[in-house]
Formats: structure tokens, C-alpha cells, sequence
């Protein structure tokens, strides 16, 4: 699922990239002045995804190694949220929400260098479930609730803030894919010990990106947990967050930043058209699209744009 | 705090893990030696509750006897979904490692539309079946009659399952190929066909997991994947890959299950998860390896 990211993102240093992605941007920034509240809100639903499908990306991407504990850090945003909202300020709330979930990522990825293939994604997966579980034990015996309230933010807010994230997300992605870490990441995925004998620090590498991948997944449910006003761990837990990011970027293509975007962007929609209709059939469509990535389309769709691409210059090459 | 009490706590466990066994046995066959870690496992065992409630509710057919109908069906079912999907993903893979994430990510799929499918035929209410719920006295104890035949039905599977394992050609190719697939292959096994057939056999053992889940607990189209959990966690516990492991890890957890549940009911998922994320931490390879 790999592709060569060497000539990826080069537009983003110079000629249109730059322009473009700014030019988008400024977009979004003047969006809210004329859209009603149901269209800023479903605009943040789109960043939320979008921002949580990179973060997912970042670590797992490159590295191989498939997290599905997006929804505990997910989830440890929402519940900072929920403790300290009322107390502090929204911007430092959402701050503070990013960096218990990576702090939390630090403590697991310190705790889980030895764990390599199914044992890291197993382990993943019981990670979420057990601190939504613990959370449930708490909260039902000793605080004697189930729920909380969250206070909530107006949705123009909650969209600036989101759009904020957006882009330093899509920065961070870029840069840490063109960088040293990103190549150092990259050889851990194809061979770990040959990273290592390369002079690459494998673990701090692998903690640390994993650790900002988690930042970016509790500031985004820092600042959702504004949304929803009221939260149980069930909610806050969902193992769906933990799939989503994986189907949205399989499904734009894991190589590929503007793939994910255009797949998170593509899957949001849709979830949002069907999930007041039909509720069941949009998960059901979202197992299928999963399957039929898998099996037919290894590279997303940013694979068919890349071998419609190949196909093209190959005939102006046998036609010249 | 007196003996029965703890004769019943044992026995409850022991029914409990004589389940979980027989569902981690499943799941042990899919990924020990299918290499599919399947997380769509506690979908068949949904299939395999709702089919059974839907014979009896609708057409008055006997729990038991409809095992004759839903196993073999969902036996075949999983063993197409094997030779359509996973099959394709394996010969597409670069090497193992990335058919066990892909195969993964399609068993999420798989998940989500079994399960979607099930939330659109059954709808999202609990439902339950009212089987064998009289009770008998063993002992000086009363236990419920359809518990007692889970236990006796989880027994007499495994050990049936053991011995077919132990003494027939298709028992002896799946442990040739749970070692060593390719060398299997070259010993004249036909890997797909036995790859297709561990898939089925362990959704058929979910299925009956499913027959025995609908006599003891309620069941709803989403019960499915604390179910896999579940039976994740009793694999690892027996080592991946090794269905002996399993069966004890199955057994284990149920015991352990029971226990925590009869002092704090809300603690006993996060029982299982502790016992799990210090397992995989301290000893990865399971109480049973090396």
C-alpha cells in the first residue's frame, strides 16, 4: 500500500502546491460567514474525520504497524473535556486534551516496544476497550453516574478551531513525511532490524510519532466533545473511531495525504447523507467499500489516479 | 460464603469457559492456521444465536435439531467467504505480515456487513430464546438444564474435535499446515482447500457457540464483538496459533470471569483486559509457549 513518496507533495514547495493549499484554506476561513449552522457543523464533521484519518496515517502508515486505539485517545480528549471545560478557557482545554493523549501514548509505546505485528494490533484494541471499560467501572461506582455534561461551544468556534487543527495536522503530516523521522519510520516499516543496524533509533522514533499521532486524535475529541454536550464512555469510546481512520485512509490510500483527505472527505459525506435515512445500510456500505479496497484496489484511489497517470505518460511516451 | 457456594461459582465458571473454549477454539483455527485473524469471529456466533432463535420462533424447530441446518450453513458460508476473500488477499500479499493486516482490515469488513445485514433482517431489539430453562438438582445444587448441556455439548466438541484432529487425513493435513504451509504443500496437501475448511470449521464452532449463547443470555445483532474479544484474549492466552492453548485459555477466562463476576458484576470485562494487556506485555507467547 506503500508507494513511492519521494515525488509525492513536491507541488506543496513550490510552483501551484503552496498557492492552492493556501488558496483552500483562506476558503474555508471565510466559509462560516456564509454558511447556516447545519453546513458549518457537517463541515466539521469533515475536518474531525480528515484530521484523525492523517493522525492515524502518520504512525501507521509509514511504519506498518495497524493502531486501532485511535478511539482511547480519541476518548481521552473528550473526557479532559468533560472534566475541565467548565474551568478553562476553550483554545487551552483543547490543548490540554491533546496532551494527556500524549502522554498516554508515550506510557503505551514505552510499554510496547517488544510487541511487533498482530501482538501490537491486538494489544491496540485491548487498550481502548479497557480503559473504556475502567472508565464505566469508575464512573458507575465511584462518582455514581454514567454520563457527563459538556459545555458547549457554538459551532463557528467549534469550526475555526477544527480548521486550525486541519492545517497544522496536514503540515505536520507533510513535513515528518519528508523529513528524517519520516524516512527513518519508512525503513522501520520495511525492515526494523535493518533500520536499526542503519544507525536509526528505532524506539524513539516509533514513540515518538506515535505519540503525536495520538496529540492530534485528543485534540480533535477535545474539541467534538463541544458538539455533543452530553458523553458516556460508550460514547466516548466507540471502537468506531479506532476503524474509521483505518477504512477512510485504506480507502484514499495510505501513501498519499491528498488521498486521505479526498477519502475522509468522500466517507464523511456520505455517512452524513445516509446516516439520517439509513442508519444500518451506511455501515453496511462502509464494510463493503473496506472489502473492496482491499481486495481490488491495494493503493486507495489515489492508486487508480496513480496508474491512470503511469498509463497516460507510458502512451505519450510510445507515441513520441 | 460456604461450600456450595463456591461448588456453584467453580461450575459456573467451568460452563462459562466450556463456551468461551469452544469459541476461542474457533478463532484458533482461523488464525493458527488460516493466518486470518478474524474479528468478524463473534458475527458468526450472532449468526449462529439469531438462525437458531428464528427456526424456533418461526418454524418450531427444535434448537437442537436446528444445529443440523444452521452449522452446515454457516460452515459453508464462512468457507466461501475464504475461498472469495481471503484467498485473494493471501496470493495478492508480499509476504505474511501483510496478508495478516489485510486480512484483517477485510475481516473488519466483514464485520460490518454481517452485522449490518442482521441489524436490517432482526432489527436492533434484545431478544431471547426460552429453551431447556427448567433447572435440576445435581448434588444438592440446582443448575439450570440448558447449562448443563452447553458444558456437555462444548465437551463432547471438543473432544470430538480432538480426536479428528489426532487421527484422520484432513485432522493430520491441518496440523501439517498450521506448521509449515508451504512444506505441507509439497507433501501433497491442498492448501486451499484445507485453509478454506479451518476458516469454516471455526465459524462452524461459532455457530454452535451461537446455538448455546441463545439458550443461556439474551441476544441482539450487536452482541457479536465483546464475543471476539473475548475469544482474542483466550488465544493469546494459549498462544497464538496453538488450539490446545486455547481450549485452556477459554477455560481460564470463564473461571476467572465467573469469579470476578460474583463479586463486582461491572468488573469482570475489565478482569479479562488486565489479565490480557500483563500477558501480552510479560510472556507474548502465551501460558503454553515456549
Amino acid at each position: 500500500m506503500i508507494m513511492d513518496i519521494s515525488k509525492r507533495g513536491r507541488y506543496l514547495w513550490y510552483g501551484r502546491g503552496p498557492i492552492l493549499f493556501s488558496g483552500l484554506v483562506l476558503v474555508a476561513a471565510i466559509l462560516p460567514l456564509f454558511m447556516d449552522p447545519f453546513t458549518t457543523i457537517s463541515a466539521t464533521n469533515v475536518f474531525i474525520y480528515v484530521v484523525i484519518t492523517l493522525s492515524w496515517t502518520l504512525f501507521s502508515g509509514p511504519t506498518r504497524y495497524i493502531s486501532i486505539a485511535t478511539a482511547a485517545f480519541f476518548g481521552m480528549g473528550i473526557y479532559t473535556s468533560a472534566l475541565v471545560g467548565e474551568m478553562l478557557p476553550f483554545p487551552l482545554v483543547v490543548c490540554l486534551g491533546g496532551l494527556v493523549s500524549f502522554i498516554l501514548a508515550l506510557l503505551v509505546g514505552l510499554s510496547t516496544l517488544r510487541l511487533k505485528g498482530m501482538y501490537f494490533n491486538i494489544f491496540t484494541f485491548g487498550l481502548s476497550e479497557l480503559i473504556r471499560h475502567s472508565v464505566l467501572w469508575w464512573e458507575v461506582t465511584i462518582t455514581g453516574t454514567v454520563g457527563r455534561w459538556v459545555v458547549s461551544v457554538d459551532p463557528v468556534p467549534v469550526y475555526y478551531s477544527m480548521l486550525i487543527i486541519l492545517v497544522i495536522t496536514i503540515a505536520v503530516s507533510f513535513f515528518i513525511g519528508r523529513s528524517r523521522y519520516g524516512l527513518a519510520l519508512r525503513s522501520v516499516g520495511q525492515s526494523e532490524e535493518a533500520a536499526d543496524h542503519m544507525g536509526v533509533n528505532v524506539t524513539a522514533v516509533k514513540v515518538g510519532v506515535f505519540a503525536i499521532s495520538a496529540f492530534f486524535a485528543g485534540v480533535t475529541g477535545s474539541t467534538m466533545a463541544t458538539r455533543w454536550s452530553y458523553i458516556d464512555p460508550s460514547i466516548a469510546f466507540n471502537p468506531l473511531f479506532s476503524f474509521m481512520p483505518i477504512l477512510m485512509a485504506t480507502f484514499g490510500g495510505i501513501g498519499s495525504i491528498t488521498g486521505q483527505i479526498i477519502g475522509a472527505t468522500v466517507l464523511t459525506l456520505l455517512a452524513d447523507l445516509l446516516l439520517t435515512e439509513f442508519p444500518y445500510y451506511y455501515m453496511l456500505i462502509y464494510g463493503i467499500i473496506l472489502v473492496i479496497v482491499i481486495l481490488f484496489l491495494p493503493g486507495g484511489i489515489m492508486g487508480i489516479w496513480e496508474s491512470l497517470i503511469t498509463k497516460r505518460q507510458k502512451e505519450t511516451n510510445e507515441n513520441t | 460464603m460456604n461450600f456450595a457456594f463456591y461448588c456453584d461459582v467453580i461450575f459456573g465458571g467451568l460452563i462459562l469457559g466450556g463456551l468461551y473454549a469452544l469459541i476461542a477454539v474457533g478463532l484458533s483455527l482461523q488464525y493458527g492456521v488460516a493466518r486470518v485473524l478474524n474479528v468478524s469471529h463473534g458475527e458468526f456466533i450472532m449468526l449462529g444465536a439469531f438462525a437458531t432463535y428464528s427456526l424456533h420462533t418461526f418454524f418450531g424447530i427444535n434448537p437442537l435439531l436446528s444445529l443440523v441446518i444452521t452449522g452446515p450453513v454457516i460452515f459453508f458460508l464462512a468457507f466461501l467467504a475464504h475461498r472469495t476473500m481471503f484467498n485473494r488477499i493471501r496470493k495478492t500479499s508480499p509476504s505474511v505480515a501483510a496478508f495478516e493486516g489485510n486480512s484483517l482490515l477485510a475481516s473488519f469488513g466483514l464485520l460490518f456487513i454481517i452485522q449490518n445485514i442482521a441489524l436490517l433482517g432482526w432489527g436492533p431489539d434484545i431478544k431471547g430464546l426460552h429453551y431447556l430453562s427448567g433447572s435440576i438438582n445435581v448434588f444438592g445444587t440446582t443448575y439450570a438444564i440448558n447449562r448443563l448441556v452447553a458444558l456437555a455439548l462444548a465437551l463432547v466438541t471438543g473432544i470430538a474435535f480432538y480426536l479428528f484432529l489426532l487421527y484422520t487425513r484432513l485432522g493430520k493435513a491441518i496440523r501439517a499446515a498450521a506448521q509449515d504451509r508451504n512444506t505441507a504443500q509439497l507433501m501433497g496437501v491442498n492448501i486451499h482447500k484445507v485453509l478454506g475448511f479451518c476458516f469454516g470449521l471455526g465459524a462452524f464452532m461459532a455457530a454452535l457457540a451461537g446455538f448455546l449463547v441463545s439458550m443461556m443470555f439474551e441476544i441482539t445483532p450487536t452482541m457479536g464483538l465483546p464475543y471476539t474479544i473475548i475469544a482474542i484474549i483466550a488465544v493469546v492466552l494459549g498462544g497464538l496459533g496453538n488450539i490446545l492453548g486455547s481450549l485452556i485459555g477459554g477455560l481460564i477466562l470463564g473461571l476467572v470471569g465467573n469469579v470476578v463476576m460474583c463479586f463486582s458484576p461491572a468488573l469482570s470485562l475489565v478482569a479479562y483486559y488486565i489479565i490480557f494487556l500483563l500477558l501480552i506485555l510479560l510472556k507474548p507467547t502465551g501460558i503454553l509457549g515456549k
